[in-house]
């Protein structure tokens, strides 16, 4: 395992290793600490598709967004809130439950079997 | 694409909605309206004159035409059309090209050739306009007649009683009232439910001419009589307006009407007619619905794609002047093709009659006066030829038990009837949202009236009652699961099967589409749980479970779980009390007893849950599934082993029951009860299925809820020895497994089953579709299949390690879990809360 504590780069925007491949979840998402913030990371298997969001639900302010369920609707990923069942895009993080919610999302990339997940600032 | 709608009515401006839809490139979309108002809701048109505005009956304001690029010409008439150079010049002289040309024009009032028609004071009932000055006339009026008693007619004399005119006759040509609609009978009863109303009814009677100078005095009949009268309304059917397809040379019906084929193509290639003014196989559809679905065809067919009009099927149910009134099927066939029963209440006018097959298998149609609550049941069963019950007159008599609520259930609620009380939201909310906003899905009723967007625990109800409300309306439904999937749940249930599939992703790749969502995954997995009872988080199909099943156990405020051993029959031993406050008391959880008999610990992080089981199975506890759509609890009274009032042994059946059915998978939870006398202290009445000890037995009832809707449930057997009593339940329970739609508790299950309880029994009871054994071997492998989801999940490393709130740093709690102090224990912190940042 290769935990966010090993730095890649020190340039203002930077990759960060979140985890191994095999530490995913098929289908499904695991959370991601980054300092104090939480991202959420969803291995869409089906798809062959990674993304990270925020793991924080901004409907009712719940750290859970990892624990919901992937789908699509027309095409586009979405993650359902565990809680509430809202939707959110996976590509713009757009709110598709027809709220005025959207979320952050994160580039993410695989490189020999590790995750990464692009963040503004580096970790203090 | 240029496209050149002629008309701003209902019809065509739900074409311009339904083009838009479609998303064409470089689309010109030009309207040419007659009147000077944009399109507005004409079946309301009466509520005018009750008080509704112009702008209330507007469907969309002009803006919306700015907004969405149509050039909208309100007040300018298309007056020629050049079919060769593909041209319309309008009233204002304007000339344009089309690519295709849409005839939407509609229909007029028709006028019968009546001497004295054009007097002052007789007017029609069809435009805003022609409103205006009935309503300027209203002032001068005493005595107003409507010619026509039809579905618009009645409609016109109920306006004619808003305007404040004490005395409304009715004038109709045929024998009866609604001639279309309903038979002799029910008209009866019309007729005495509007002179209840001061609207005097004339049937049978032929306008000879109108008296009067320049302005109506009376009228004159054929049969000599006369009436006098200050105003006139006629409203003796409709014309379509063809006059423009007739002059530039389109074939057009021998009694009017835009000769149109399946496509809704006229006999020029490229110009369409749809609503009232278009013909299709004989017929002009005075309704909207069809109106829409010729809308539907056309923007679909210029869109590129195939699509045709079957024609339509002309059953209705409306609400005439506070009296319901339906007709569906074939309303008057009688005598040789067919037996009726006839249910006739003159008391409180009510009229009710069934048309069925000579053999009493198929329902062929019917009426319904003064209470119309049956129509979409019996609507649903004649149009599916559905089996009826034994006694087809249950159909259409309410009182006895059980089958007054038969496919009542949304229907049966009042329109006031607060369905989603997150946002507040009523039954007649969401009816209109499907009528007047057009919404066809859940979805669109979430964005529209903001129903199911809270809790979401209302949405099934939601869909019962959008299904409902567009069935009134005529439109076609079809039960499917969601985007992904073309089934119903039922249908995906015998495919799984068939086709021995065991995961998602294999049953999506084989019957579906698309990536799947939140509501195809965990109703596909609670399909393969229910027909397999494999483990229930095997790898493949740990992230298609709802987060409950995912991580067995509830998913509370905070995101922390709570945490629910089995209690077979609500017994517990000192010992095991003591390992269970143990536990609480290590993992520092909130412990309540839960209304099933059962104890509940809140508040454990989700890292805890496996350390937490680990412990409570050593203890020798188990699952208690209740974070599952599955059986909860067999509550229980102590029954006879203690109380000196019990017949039986309460506890042991209670626990015999509980461990049978226990971990089964079902559309939605299960709660049973045992009461061991008619005392009924465990409640049984109220619970999916219950147990009560007789004398000679246990009697079984089935089908009842707490919950937002309770229901009693209903007796389905008596004095049953406890072999007997079992395989009932298998029997009940896997007929429900198999045959319910997602999400639907037993309660609602009967409700919407046509014949009810009756039904239900000759099922389980009496085996009337031969398929008792069957249910009770698929019963006996689920039962066999059993294992403690818990035990498997710890001893699995794999599954063990997804319990962890970081990947990366799976020694670490979710450090935004607050917790607040309350009555000497924790409890989790309000919703919305900042969250706190270490």
């Amino acid at each position: 395992m290769i935990y966010d504590n090993q730095q890649i780069s020190l340039t203002k925007e930077h990759w960060f290793a979140a985890c191994s491949v095999e530490d995913a979840v098929i289908n499904g998402g695991v959370c991601v600490k980054h300092g104090n913030e939480q991202i959420a990371l969803f291995y869409f298997t089906r798809r062959n598709e990674w993304y990270a969001t925020q793991n924080l639900c901004p409907h009712k302010k719940q750290m859970a967004l990892s624990r919901g369920m992937l789908g699509s609707k027309n095409e586009e990923p979405k993650v359902a809130c565990p809680f509430h069942k809202k939707t959110f895009s996976l590509v713009t993080g757009q709110c598709l439950s027809g709220d005025e919610c959207d979320i952050k999302t994160y580039p993410v990339k695989v490189e020999n079997g590790t995750v990464f997940i692009k963040v503004d600032t580096k970790e203090p | 694409m240029k496209v050149v709608v002629i008309g701003n009515g209902m019809v065509g401006q739900k074409f311009c909605e339904k083009l838009l839809s479609k998303s064409i490139s470089n689309l010109q979309l030009t309207v040419f309206g007659e009147e000077t108002l944009a399109a507005y809701d004409r079946v309301h048109l009466s509520s005018y004159f009750a008080g509704k505005t112009v702008d209330d009956l507007t469907l969309q304001p002009v803006k919306w035409y700015e907004e969405n690029g149509i050039d909208l010409r309100l007040g300018d008439p298309v007056q020629d059309i050049d079919r060769d150079k593909k041209t319309v010049t309008s009233f204002d002289g304007l000339t344009l090209t089309y690519d295709y040309l849409i005839f939407a024009t509609g229909s007029a009032a028709f006028v019968p050739p009546i001497p004295g028609v054009d007097k002052h004071g007789v007017f029609v009932y069809r435009t805003i306009e022609d409103l205006n000055m009935i309503w300027r006339h209203a002032p001068v009026t005493k005595t107003a007649v409507v010619i026509g008693g039809g579905l618009l007619g009645l409609e016109a004399a109920k306006a004619c009683l808003d305007l404040g005119i004490k005395d409304t006759h009715v004038i109709e040509f045929a024998p009866r009232l609604m001639p279309r609609q309903i038979d002799e009978a029910g008209s009866e009863i019309l007729i005495q439910k509007l002179k209840d109303l001061n609207i005097t009814t004339h049937t049978g009677k032929n306008t000879a001419a109108i008296l009067g100078n320049e302005k109506i005095s009376g009228m004159i009949f054929t049969d000599g009589s006369i009436l006098s009268t200050d105003m006139l309304i006629i409203s003796a059917g409709i014309k379509p307006r063809d006059e423009l397809a007739r002059a530039c040379g389109l074939t057009v019906g021998p009694r009017g009407g835009i000769v149109v084929n399946d496509s809704m193509l006229t006999s020029d290639e490229n110009i369409y007619a749809i609503g009232e003014c278009a013909l299709h196989n004989s017929m002009v559809y005075g309704l909207v619905a069809p109106g829409y679905e010729m809308a539907e065809v056309t923007a679909t067919r210029l869109a590129g794609s195939e699509k045709e009009f079957p024609g339509f099927d002309m059953s209705t149910k409306l609400k005439l002047i506070g009296v319901d009134v339906a007709s569906f099927g074939d309303p008057f066939i009688a005598g040789e093709e067919a037996k009726t029963i006839v249910f006739r209440d003159n008391h409180q006018g009510i009229y009710k009659r069934i048309n069925f097959s000579n053999d009493g298998k198929e329902l062929l149609g019917g009426v319904l006066v003064g209470d119309a609550d049956a129509y979409n049941m019996l609507l649903q069963i004649c149009k599916n030829k559905m089996a009826l019950p034994p006694d087809p007159m249950d159909l259409i008599i309410k009182g006895k038990e059980g089958k007054s609520d038969a496919g009542a259930g949304v229907v049966a609620l009042p329109d006031d009837a607060l369905i989603c009380s997150c946002e507040g939201v009523t039954k007649l909310d969401i009816c209109n949202a499907v009528t007047e906003s057009g919404c066809e899905t859940v979805d669109a009723i979430k964005k529209c009236t903001k129903a199911a967007t809270g809790c979401g625990g209302c949405a099934p109800m939601v869909k019962d009652i959008m299904v409902h409300t567009m069935k009134q309306q005529g439109k076609m439904v079809r039960n499917v699961l969601c985007e992904h999937f073309d089934y119903s749940r039922q249908e995906l249930y015998d495919l799984i099967k068939m086709k021995d599939l065991h995961s998602f992703d294999t049953v999506l790749d084989e019957l579906g589409k698309g990536d799947g969502c939140e509501t195809c995954r965990p109703a596909i997995s609670s399909l393969i749980a229910s027909l397999w009872n494999e483990l229930i988080v095997k790898k493949e199909n740990a992230t298609s479970q709802d987060t409950n099943d995912r991580f067995l156990a509830n998913i509370q405020k905070g995101g922390t779980y709570s945490v629910v051993p089995r209690i077979p029959g609500g017994e517990i031993t000192p010992d095991k009390l003591l390992v269970i406050a143990q536990v609480a008391k290590k993992y520092n959880l909130y412990t309540k007893i839960t209304g099933g008999q059962r104890i509940d610990m809140f508040g454990a992080h989700v890292s805890d849950l496996p350390l937490i089981w680990e412990e409570l199975i050593e203890a020798g506890f188990e699952s208690g599934h209740a974070y599952g759509k599955a059986l909860r609890t067999v509550k229980s009274c102590v029954g006879s082993t203690w109380c000196r009032f019990g017949l039986h042994d309460s506890v042991s059946y209670a626990i015999r029951v509980e461990e049978r059915y226990r971990g089964l998978r079902a559309p939605h939870k299960i709660k049973s009860a045992v009461s061991g006398c008619i005392r009924e202290c465990a409640e049984a009445q109220s619970k999916d299925f219950g147990i009560i000890a007789t004398e000679k037995g246990w009697n079984l009832y089935v089908c009842g809820n707490g919950g937002s809707k309770p229901q009693h449930a209903l007796l389905l057997a008596t004095d049953l020895d406890s072999d007997t009593c079992i395989k009932y339940i298998d029997r009940f329970l896997m007929f429900y497994i198999k045959t319910a739609d997602p999400l639907t508790r037993t309660a609602t299950w009967l409700n919407k089953m046509e014949g009810g309880i009756d039904y239900l029994r000759n099922v389980v009871v009496h085996d009337s579709l031969g398929i008792a054994d069957e249910l009770e071997k698929e019963m006996q492998t689920l039962v066999d299949n059993y294992q403690c989801e818990w035990k498997a999940a710890i001893e699995n490393p794999e599954i063990r390690k997804r319990f962890n709130h970081f990947v990366n740093a799976p020694q670490e709690k979710d450090p935004t879990v607050q917790f607040d102090t309350f009555r000497g224990q924790k409890k989790a912190a309000e919703w919305n809360k900042p969250i706190a940042v270490s």
